[in-house]
C-alpha cells in the first residue's frame, strides 16, 4: 500500500510539472467553457422563441432549459475526453521505458500491480481535477432554475463521465505499456478509443451480433447516465472494462521482463 | 553472498549473451566485471537484479533465488543501471525520497537516508536542483545515490564511472572502496585501471563466457604470455629489428618510431620462463650500438585482458 502510494504520489507530482498535463487541462477547460456558454445561449434563445410562439398562438411551452443544456454539455464532455485523454496516458509507461526508469521500478521491491494501480489512480485523479470546474457551470444553472431539476441527474452524469474516463485511461495505459514511443502510444490509443466509441454502429448487423456490438460500445452506456439513469448493467460493463485493461497492463508490464531482447 | 551457477541467457536468435557463467562473491567483497562492450556484463547484472529472467542456471543473492524470490532479492540490492534511472523533472531530493519510498525505507529514517546518500555521493549542494539541469557527472552521481539510499547489502553498479571527470572518478572509486566490507559490491567496467584500483577480485568476461577469475594482482603477475622487455638503442632500424627477432625465445618485436636524437625504443616479448635480457644486451653490445635503456616490463592488466579476449576470438575462428 505504501509503495502504491509512493508511485501515485510521484505520478501526481510529475503531472503538475509536466507541460502536457497543463495543456490538456487548459484546452479542456477552455473548450468546455466556450461550448457551455454556447449551449446555454442557444437553448435560452430557443426557449424565448417558444415563449413568443405561445403568446401568438396560445401553445404551451415545453422546454426544460437546464435539462437541454445538460444533455448537450455531457455529450460535449465525452467528445472532448475522447480527444484529450490519449495525451494524458501516452507517456505513462512509454516514457518510463524510454528513460530507463522502468529498470528502477522493476528492480525495486514493488509488484507490477502496485506500479500499474498507482499510475492508474493518479491519472484518474488528474481526470477528476480536470472535470471539477465544469461541475461549477452546471451547479450555476441548477441554482438559477425554477424549479431546481433533480440533483440525481448531475450526479449520474458525472458518475458516467468518470467511468467513461476511467475506461479510456485504463485502455490508454495499456497501450502505453506496449511501446517506447509516446507518439505511437497516443495515435494507437486514439484509434482504439474511436473503435470502442463507434462499435455500436454494428447494431445494424442485427440479431445477436448486433446486440452484442451495441452493448460493447462505451458511449451507449454513457447515454444512460446522461439521462440520469444509473443502470447496473452499464456499471458492470464499465467496471469490467476497467478491470480488464488494468489486468492486461499488469500482464504487459510483467511481460517486459520476458520480451526484452 | 552472491552465488551464480551456470547462468545462461539467450535471446531470440539463439546466440547466448551469457553462456554458463558461474562465480561467487563473498560478503564485503568488491567484484569487478571486466569485458569489452557486448560481453554480457549488463545482461548478467540485469538477471541478478531480477530485471530479466535467465534462460537457465541459478543465481542466489543473500540466500534468495533471483527468480523465485525476486521481491526478496530486490529488497537486498541497490542497482545502478547503465543509464542513471532518473526523472528529469524531479529535484534531486524529491527523486531520492521517491526511491527511498519504493525501496521500503521506513518513514522516520527516510530523510536521514536521503541526506546520507547525497553526502556520500557529494551532491548535497544540488538537492533542490531539477535533475534535467544537472551535468552528466552529477546525474551519474544521483544514480549512484539512488543505489545507496536504502543501505542495501548488495550493490550492483553497471559502469559507475562513465561520464565522470577524472576527479569525480577518483571520488567515486574511493566511495566504492569505502562501502566494501559492510556491503557486497559488483561493478562492471571496461576500464582496466578501475578494476585493479577498486576490486578485490576480477571476472573477465568475453562473448558471454568467463575468461578468467582472479585477484587483479594474480592476473597481473600471472604473466600468461611471458615477459616484455623494453630497450632503447641508438641504431639503424632494420638491423635492430633483425637482431632482436633472431634472439632465441623472442617473439613479437615492436619498434617505435625513431626519436629525433636517433634513439629507437623497442619492445620484445619473451616466452614464459625465459629471461632473454642478457642475450639482448650482449647482441646490442656486439654490434657496437649505444644502449640507453633495457628493462623488463610486467604485463599490465590491459595486456592480459587483450590476450584473453583475442585468444578466445582466435580459438573461435579456428574451430
Amino acid at each position: 500500500m505504501k509503495s502504491l502510494y509512493a508511485i501515485y504520489r510521484k505520478e501526481m507530482g510529475n503531472y503538475f510539472v509536466s507541460p502536457v498535463a497543463y495543456v490538456v487541462v487548459g484546452v479542456f477547460l477552455a473548450l468546455s467553457a466556450f461550448f457551455f456558454n454556447y449551449f446555454l445561449s442557444a437553448v435560452m434563445q430557443q426557449a424565448l422563441q417558444m415563449q413568443m410562439q405561445e403568446m401568438e398562438m396560445g401553445m404551451h411551452p415545453n422546454i426544460d432549459v437546464t435539462m437541454e443544456v445538460m444533455r448537450a454539455f455531457f455529450g460535449l464532455l465525452s467528445t472532448l475526453v475522447l480527444f484529450l485523454t490519449p495525451m494524458l496516458t501516452m507517456g505513462v509507461f512509454s516514457e518510463e521505458r524510454k528513460r530507463g526508469t522502468m529498470e528502477l521500478l522493476m528492480t525495486s521491491p514493488i509488484t507490477e500491480w502496485q506500479i500499474v494501480l498507482g499510475k492508474f489512480l493518479a491519472s484518474l485523479t488528474l481526470f477528476a481535477i480536470m472535470l471539477l470546474p465544469t461541475a461549477g457551470y452546471l451547479i450555476f444553472t441548477y441554482v438559477r432554475s425554477e424549479p431546481v431539476p433533480p440533483w440525481r441527474m448531475l450526479i449520474a452524469g458525472y458518475l458516467g463521465i468518470m467511468l467513461l474516463g476511467a475506461c479510456l485511461l485504463a485502455l490508454g495505459s495499456f497501450i502505453s505499456s506496449l511501446t517506447e514511443n509516446q507518439l505511437i502510444a497516443a495515435v494507437l490509443t486514439f484509434a482504439a478509443f474511436l473503435i470502442v466509441w463507434v462499435i455500436d454502429l454494428g447494431r445494424n448487423a442485427g440479431g445477436a451480433a448486433g446486440d452484442t456490438l451495441q452493448y460493447l460500445s462505451v458511449i451507449r452506456h454513457y447515454d444512460d447516465f446522461t439521462r440520469g439513469v444509473i443502470d447496473t448493467s452499464s456499471l458492470i460493463y464499465y467496471l469490467s472494462f476497467i478491470g480488464l485493461f488494468v489486468f492486461l497492463t499488469v500482464r504487459s508490464v510483467d511481460s517486459m521482463r520476458w520480451r526484452r531482447a | 553472498m552472491i552465488e551464480v551457477q551456470d547462468l545462461t541467457k539467450s535471446y531470440g536468435g539463439g546466440v547466448a549473451a551469457v553462456d554458463h557463467v558461474s562465480f561467487t562473491v563473498n560478503k564485503g567483497e568488491i567484484l569487478g566485471f571486466l569485458g569489452p562492450n557486448g560481453a554480457g556484463k549488463t545482461t548478467t547484472m540485469r538477471i541478478l537484479t531480477g530485471y530479466m529472467p535467465a534462460t537457465s542456471g541459478t543465481a542466489r543473492i543473500a540466500g534468495y533465488d533471483v527468480f523465485t524470490d525476486s521481491l526478496e532479492v530486490r529488497r537486498h540490492i541497490g542497482y545502478l543501471p547503465e543509464a542513471p534511472p532518473v526523472y528529469p523533472e524531479m529535484t534531486v531530493a524529491s527523486y531520492l525520497d521517491f526511491v527511498a519510498r519504493i525501496k521500503n525505507v521506513p518513514a522516520e529514517k527516510r530523510s536521514a537516508r536521503v541526506q546520507d546518500a547525497m553526502n556520500k555521493t557529494n551532491i548535497a549542494d544540488k538537492r533542490d536542483e531539477l535533475i534535467k539541469r544537472l551535468s552528466r557527472g552529477y546525474k551519474q552521481r544521483v544514480g549512484l545515490a539512488q543505489a545507496l539510499v536504502h543501505d542495501p547489502d548488495v550493490i550492483i553498479l553497471d559502469e559507475p564511472t562513465v561520464g565522470l571527470d577524472p576527479k569525480q572518478i577518483i571520488e567515486v572509486r574511493n566511495l566504492i572502496k569505502g562501502l566494501a566490507g559492510t556491503h557486497t559490491i559488483i561493478l562492471s567496467t571496461h576500464i582496466l585501471p578501475e578494476v585493479s584500483m577498486t576490486c578485490d577480485r576480477v571476472v573477465i568476461i568475453n562473448k558471454g563466457k568467463i575468461a578468467a577469475v582472479d585477484t587483479p594482482q594474480n592476473l597481473t603477475s600471472q604473466l600468461k604470455g611471458g615477459q616484455k622487455i623494453r630497450v632503447e638503442v641508438q641504431a639503424p632500424e632494420k638491423p635492430l629489428q633483425d637482431l632482436l627477432a633472431h634472439i632465441p625465445g623472442a617473439s613479437r618485436v615492436q619498434l617505435e618510431t625513431a626519436h629525433s636524437n636517433g634513439h629507437i625504443a623497442a619492445t620484445v616479448e619473451a616466452a614464459a620462463g625465459k629471461d632473454i635480457r642478457s642475450q639482448i644486451a650482449a647482441g646490442i653490445v656486439q654490434k657496437g650500438w649505444p644502449l640507453y635503456e633495457l628493462r623488463g616490463v610486467s604485463l599490465s592488466l590491459e595486456d592480459i585482458f587483450l590476450q584473453l579476449t583475442t585468444e578466445d576470438a582466435a580459438h573461435a575462428q579456428a574451430s
